[in-house]
């Protein structure tokens, strides 16, 4: 009797894991993302909070993931040429972002 | 072509390496070595990207990187560091933009991401997801541009409050939530554009009422709304680096706007508001102050006082970096201590327009990071202080903050500049602060007003020293 019972609540939890939303996992890395984002960011020193800005700026950029995938198709439609404007955006950010970051940081220096 | 695993993996250590980037950060030596961290996770992102099958459009593709990416290298090149906080707020526009581009262009095509259901059409996760960041990034889009247009000057920085205002965001956020919904119901294109629409209104309405000086709080907080639009579009596509890079700006865009309203005393409910600052502020203090008595000499004055100090601790503000006058404060900086002068600037965190704004402008003007302190760092040291030296600040030295409960900006945390035995204020007139409050400090004994521009004072004194 009770392995019957067992083997009915294996089934049922086996059956319960392979039926989750695949939302649920993005939203599990989502939760703990936004905690290591907390805590990275209040250890920046706030001397270098602009350049966090122009740097998550750049980061934010990843959304060119997005828009490559959405310039994939070989023709040219709305989606494709809507995609391939936001790569040119976003391209804007990156290179921008990250060099001006880069200018930015040059700049901090000890005293000699 | 790699396998399925293999692009997991490697989005994995982009992700990894963009929270590598923003640890880096923690200080300045180790924030070099991040920013190129943060570089290589983009490559490889892109790189990863641009080799799954379904990419054809190669030469189009590139085409567009290189456009964007020329006209990016060469703002970043050319841009003054005291223009950092319109470009931010430019560079967030373009994130929400293209957040909206990419949603739009899921929606028309949803077989492009594989997010399409068996039935045609939309997954319903996915059509919240995509209301969700259609409208976070179309608000951050407007919402960034007429930030910029403020910071710019393209627009008046001053509140712009009509009556109605907030009954009408109101009215239009229900609605356009309420067309969202329709949308998620739906999926037809007609509530999914008065949704996008009305979003795009909303991110204007939004940011109008609220005035120049409250920018470094709106531009912390677009700057999170561009991590969420990030972190949105990871959902839609399901891919995980996305979510991850989206939540780490999202919630660094959150801790700084908690930082700047705190170092305000106020709440992100109360600056989202607006108006502050306006002609509502004015009247609290502002009529006597024209017939009180108070001290002005001349830059000769100043240098004297300067040069006679052991210790000298310099306050800058938003008017340095209008007058642009921290490289020729630089050289008045090494002239005195070449005198045996110990000089340290004291930073306020809403100094400026955006977090760190002071902080940028003086590393550019090779000012060692060493000598520049911050607001709880240094504010014990000004009752062991010769000279207080505030250019272009006020509202952050006001005493009424701590002193004064009926003050608009009473318990907003100030630099103790009246403990200083001396005090020299550089400003241009007896004009009051951003918060049109009138500040006891200009009146006080100990205090000298140098009327002048930040940087004619700056070179006038150099020149008498």
């Amino acid at each position: 009797m009770n392995e019957v019972h067992a083997a009915a609540n294996a089934a049922q939890a086996a059956h319960g894991a392979a039926a989750f939303d695949p939302f649920i996992f993005a939203f599990t890395v989502f939760v703990l993302a936004v905690f290591i984002g907390y805590h990275v960011v209040w250890n920046v020193t706030p001397a270098l909070h602009t350049p966090l800005m122009s740097l998550t700026n750049a980061i934010s950029s990843i959304i060119i993931v997005g828009a490559i995938l959405a310039s994939g198709p070989l023709e040219l439609n709305l989606a494709t040429v809507l995609g391939l404007f936001a790569v040119g955006l976003v391209s804007v950010n990156i290179f921008g972002g990250f060099m001006v970051t880069q200018r930015m940081l040059a700049m901090f220096k000890k005293r000699r | 072509m790699i396998s399925a695993n293999m692009v997991a993996m490697a989005y994995l250590l982009a992700a990894v390496l963009l929270i590598l980037a923003l640890k880096g950060l923690s200080s300045p030596e180790s924030a070099r070595r991040g920013n190129v961290f943060g570089m290589i996770g983009m490559v490889i992102a892109v790189l990863v990207t641009l080799q799954l099958s379904q990419i054809h459009n190669y030469w189009w593709i590139f085409a567009s990187m290189a456009a964007g990416g020329v006209f990016g290298m060469f703002v970043a090149k050319k841009i003054p560091m005291t223009h950092m906080p319109q470009l931010v707020a430019a560079m967030h526009s373009l994130v929400g933009l293209a957040a909206v581009l990419i949603a739009v262009s899921a929606f028309y095509n949803p077989e492009g991401y594989g997010i399409a259901a068996a039935a045609g059409g939309l997954k319903v996760s996915s059509r919240i997801e995509l209301f969700l960041g259609t409208f976070i990034g179309a608000i951050t889009f407007t919402a960034s541009i007429i930030a910029f247009s403020k910071l710019q000057g393209l627009i008046s920085g001053k509140p712009l409050v009509f009556k109605g205002q907030h009954p009408l965001n109101l009215v239009l956020g229900i609605v356009m939530i309420g067309s969202g919904i329709g949308f998620c119901i739906t999926q037809a294109w007609v509530p999914f554009l008065v949704m996008l629409g009305i979003a795009l209104v909303l991110g204007v309405l939004l940011i109008v009422p609220i005035g120049g000086a409250d920018m470094p709080v709106i531009v912390s907080m677009l700057n999170s709304y561009s991590g969420w639009a990030a972190a949105g579009i990871g959902f839609t596509l399901e891919n995980n680096m996305l979510i991850i890079a989206g939540a780490l700006v999202g919630s660094s865009g959150a801790i700084l706007s908690f930082i700047m309203t705190r170092a305000m005393n106020r709440s992100l409910f109360n600056v989202l508001l607006g108006g502050f600052g306006g002609e509502g502020g004015a009247p609290s203090a502002g009529a006597p102050a024209a017939q009180r008595p108070y001290k002005s000499g001349s830059a000769e004055d100043a240098a004297f006082l300067l040069s006679n100090a052991r210790s000298v601790i310099i306050v800058p503000g938003y008017g340095l970096a209008v007058a642009r006058a921290q490289h020729v404060l630089k050289e008045m900086v090494d002239a005195l201590i070449k005198q045996g002068v110990q000089v340290r600037f004291a930073i306020h965190p809403v100094a400026g327009r955006m977090p760190g704004h002071m902080n940028v402008l003086l590393a550019e003007a090779d000012v060692p990071y060493d000598l520049v302190e911050e607001m709880d760092e240094i504010n014990a040291e000004f009752a062991d202080t010769d000279v207080a030296l505030v250019i272009g600040a006020n509202d952050v030295t006001n005493p009424a903050a701590k002193t004064d409960p009926s003050s608009p900006i009473y318990g907003m945390p100030v630099l103790d500049v009246a403990k200083a035995e001396h005090v020299v204020f550089i400003k241009r007139s007896l004009s009051p602060g951003y918060a049109g409050l009138d500040n006891d400090l200009f009146y006080m004994d100990k205090t000298m007003m140098l009327f002048s521009d930040a940087k004619k004072a700056c070179e006038a004194i150099l020149q008498a020293l």
